[in-house]
């Protein structure tokens, strides 16, 4: 009776209670660089470097404790890497290593098969020492009066257990700056960190940033593919993906663009972000479009939140100007942009500025690219696409952010996370389902990024207002009297 | 019901047929069950690529080869080794995500009974075994799990020594590697070798060979793709 409760308890939430907790100073003889390697890490086997007899020495003196890898449920099967209990993700197979057939995880299955008959293992052995520094961080540049509130408040969270706190930044409000502080604060006290975000090439471009205003701190950058996942850090930055391969590992957490996807979508995410933290850590949450669950949270008063509704050079967000156009999908399906955006165009303020254009579908990208190469060709105007089947995107955004061309064509894969100095920034069908308010603020926060050039055009082109058009000027205009008021 | 592939639901139509006589659940959505290319038409009568001629260059060189010459009556293949089916089988037997076979285990099933139809009667299916390391890496042999779906009996009767990646050599270290089978079972029947990919050949000709060399009389070759 008393497993079927849990069992059905734990059918509604995951729990962790099965993660061991590191024992208390071995005797046994180990190498000291692998207990920061190891430490807070759910491996299975083939993700350990170590050769069989050191393994195995290694399990006999319980430096590492193995954990069955698949709950059996009731109700199903639960991966105890990545948290899913989707029927569908668990097939059989006859296992040539057991000699008998069970489940594995298909959800995972990208990094490295989970096998029920092979166990995760964690390290038990003892905590590695992470240097104790007097000053961590050496930025020294300034923060805004609002980014200097929120840096105080996020590190009063940093430090206090269990804290959660949303802060809602807009685009361009100089988010990195801000955490340095709470950052430093555990690093200074020998604690771990770690910030995720959803995607790699924000911790490419942080990376760098982090090592430079971190100097004396072991930083490890991790997304699929990142080449040293074996050097260990005590300050981790890592897409939310490589969660899947910690537990109880972090004493804070700065989870980056929490409304974005994929965290937004694959629920694993969640799972994985819940157990890779101890349940002590803080947490603390970046967006500038928080989702509905966080918005009912804060109004609710459950969740504390901090406001920096001004970019970091002062000016307002550029609101965008709706366009209407009727013949929009008849020009759209010839691969035409509609007559409004030439007049636009022509007309524009700064017509030096590059234009950034997105559109709802890759297949448009390209075909509009097609179209409007002709076009530009006459003024002397370079135009290339970037979309996310793309494999020399990270090339051609860079190109672009050299000024290398004049014109990007983009889908939604564009949406957050780069910047560019000096853009305008249009949507061709606005209206379309793939752009939602949060897609929509972000594209809108593309222009007026640089202190040289703080205002831009944005010109939304759809045939009809849908609710997250309005939403979205909304929430951008909302935030500009927010700012003001401060 | 999702896709096996894109993991995309698959919505079933139902109409009166279906619904009094429920069709097979579909086990990739129409979008990755349209990007696999079935081999049919005009092709090689030896190897199964596709061809205007009746023997290709590569199989004419075959029946040059030194010790390798007439080891394989022929091969049929049931696809063709396209990007999509490459992705599907890498997935399949690197990634170990076994179930994917059901994706195309029909087509497999079907191929056979086409192809084989009378040799099948007294032949017996060998699958190309791996070695014990990569067995135990894989926990799967992927043409053992294609033997399976056939409705002959199969027998493990090789064996096969630990060697280097095939997929890391080139086509000329493959051509003059040593052959890595030894048959553990001789047989006196015609045989039918299974195995996921014909690439170049030398492989299923290796294995044919040294079942020959034991006393069986014809080996013949059914493949997943054709490389
Ligand atoms: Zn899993
Ligand atoms: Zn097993
Ligand atoms: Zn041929």
């Amino acid at each position: 009776m008393k497993s079927f409760i849990h069992s059905a308890r734990s059918l509604i939430t995951p729990t962790y209670e099965w993660i061991p907790t590191p024992s208390q100073p071995s005797s046994a003889p180990f190498n000291d660089d692998h207990a920061s390697q190891f430490h807070g890490k759910l491996l299975i086997r083939e993700e350990i470097p170590l050769d069989d007899p050191t393994f195995r020495s290694y399990l006999i003196n319980q430096l590492f404790t193995a954990i069955p890898s698949i709950e059996k449920h009731l109700w199903g099967h639960r991966c105890r890497r990545c948290g899913t209990r989707a029927k569908r993700h668990f097939a059989p197979i006859p296992c040539a290593r057991c000699d008998e057939t069970h489940v594995y995880c298909r959800n995972c299955i990208e990094m490295g098969r989970v096998l029920a008959c092979e166990p995760l293992y964690y390290w038990t052995g003892p905590s590695p020492n992470w240097s104790q520094q007097d000053h961590a961080c050496h930025w020294d540049g300034n923060l805004t009066t609002y980014q200097q509130h929120a840096s105080d408040q996020i590190v009063k969270s940093m430090t206090t257990p269990k804290a959660e706190l949303l802060c809602w930044a807009v685009c361009g409000a100089g988010k990195t700056e801000m955490v340095f502080a709470g950052i430093a604060a555990l690093l200074e006290q020998g604690k771990r960190v770690c910030l995720a975000t959803p995607r790699a090439d924000v911790v490419r471009e942080l990376v760098p940033r982090f090592r430079t205003a971190f100097p004396h701190t072991s930083i490890q950058g991790l997304y699929g593919g990142s080449e040293q996942k074996d050097t260990p850090g005590q300050f981790v930055i890592a897409t939310t993906h490589q969660l899947l391969r910690f537990a109880h590992a972090f004493d804070g957490m700065i989870i980056d663009e929490i409304d974005a996807f994929p965290f937004h979508h694959d629920p694993s995410l969640l799972f994985a972000a819940n157990r890779a933290v101890k349940p002590t850590a803080a947490r603390i949450y970046l967006t500038a479009t928080p989702r509905k669950q966080h918005r009912k949270r804060v109004r609710a008063g459950k969740l504390a939140t901090v406001f920096v509704p001004v970019r970091f050079h002062g000016h307002p967000l550029p609101v965008p100007i709706l366009q209407l156009c009727w013949q929009l999908k008849k020009d759209l399906a010839k691969h035409q942009p509609p007559k409004a955006f030439f007049t636009w165009y022509k007309q524009r303020s700064h017509p030096d500025r590059q234009l950034l254009i997105f559109v709802p579908t890759i297949e448009l990208a390209e075909k509009l690219t097609r179209t409007l190469q002709k076009y530009f060709a006459s003024s002397g105007q370079t135009i290339k696409s970037v979309h996310a089947a793309d494999h020399d995107r990270a090339e051609k955004v860079q190109q672009f952010r050299n000024k290398a061309y004049n014109v990007l064509v983009t889908t939604t894969i564009l949406e957050r996370g780069v910047t560019f100095p000096s853009v305008d920034v249009v949507i061709l069908d606005a209206g379309h389902h793939v752009f939602d308010e949060a897609a929509l603020v972000q594209i809108a926060g593309r222009a007026g990024r640089s202190p040289k050039d703080p205002t831009g055009e944005v010109v939304f082109f759809h045939d009809g207002k849908t609710e997250a058009i309005v939403k979205a000027v909304k929430s951008i205009e909302a935030m500009n009297k927010r700012g003001r008021r401060l | 019901m999702h896709c096996l592939s894109c993991d995309q639901e698959i919505i079933v139509e139902v109409n009166w047929n279906t619904l009094f006589k429920p069709a097979p659940e579909p086990k990739l959505c129409p979008s990755c069950e349209a990007k696999l290319e079935r081999i049919a038409g005009k092709q090689c009568k030896r190897c199964s690529r596709l061809t205007d001629q009746t023997v290709c260059p590569d199989c004419q060189k075959w029946e040059h080869h030194p010790t390798l010459a007439g080891a394989l009556a022929f091969n049929q293949s049931v696809y063709t080794y396209n990007d999509f089916l490459k992705e599907i089988i890498a997935k399949w037997k690197y990634r170990g995500d076994y179930v994917l076979r059901e994706a195309f285990a029909d087509a497999f099933r079907d191929q056979f009974n086409i192809t084989f139809k009378q040799i099948k009667k007294d032949a017996v299916l060998v699958p190309i075994p791996l070695s014990d390391r990569r067995l135990q890496e894989r926990s799967f042999n992927q043409a053992e799990a294609l033997a399976q779906v056939l409705d002959t009996p199969y027998q493990q009767a090789l064996t096969r020594i630990h060697s280097e990646k095939q997929s890391k050599k080139t086509r000329h270290d493959r051509l003059a590697s040593a052959n890595p089978f030894q048959v553990k079972t001789p047989l006196n029947k015609p045989v039918i070798l299974v195995d996921d990919i014909y690439t170049t050949g030398v492989t299923l000709r290796h294995a044919a060979n040294v079942l020959r060399e034991s006393g069986c009389p014809k080996v013949y070759a059914y493949t997943l793709a054709r490389g």
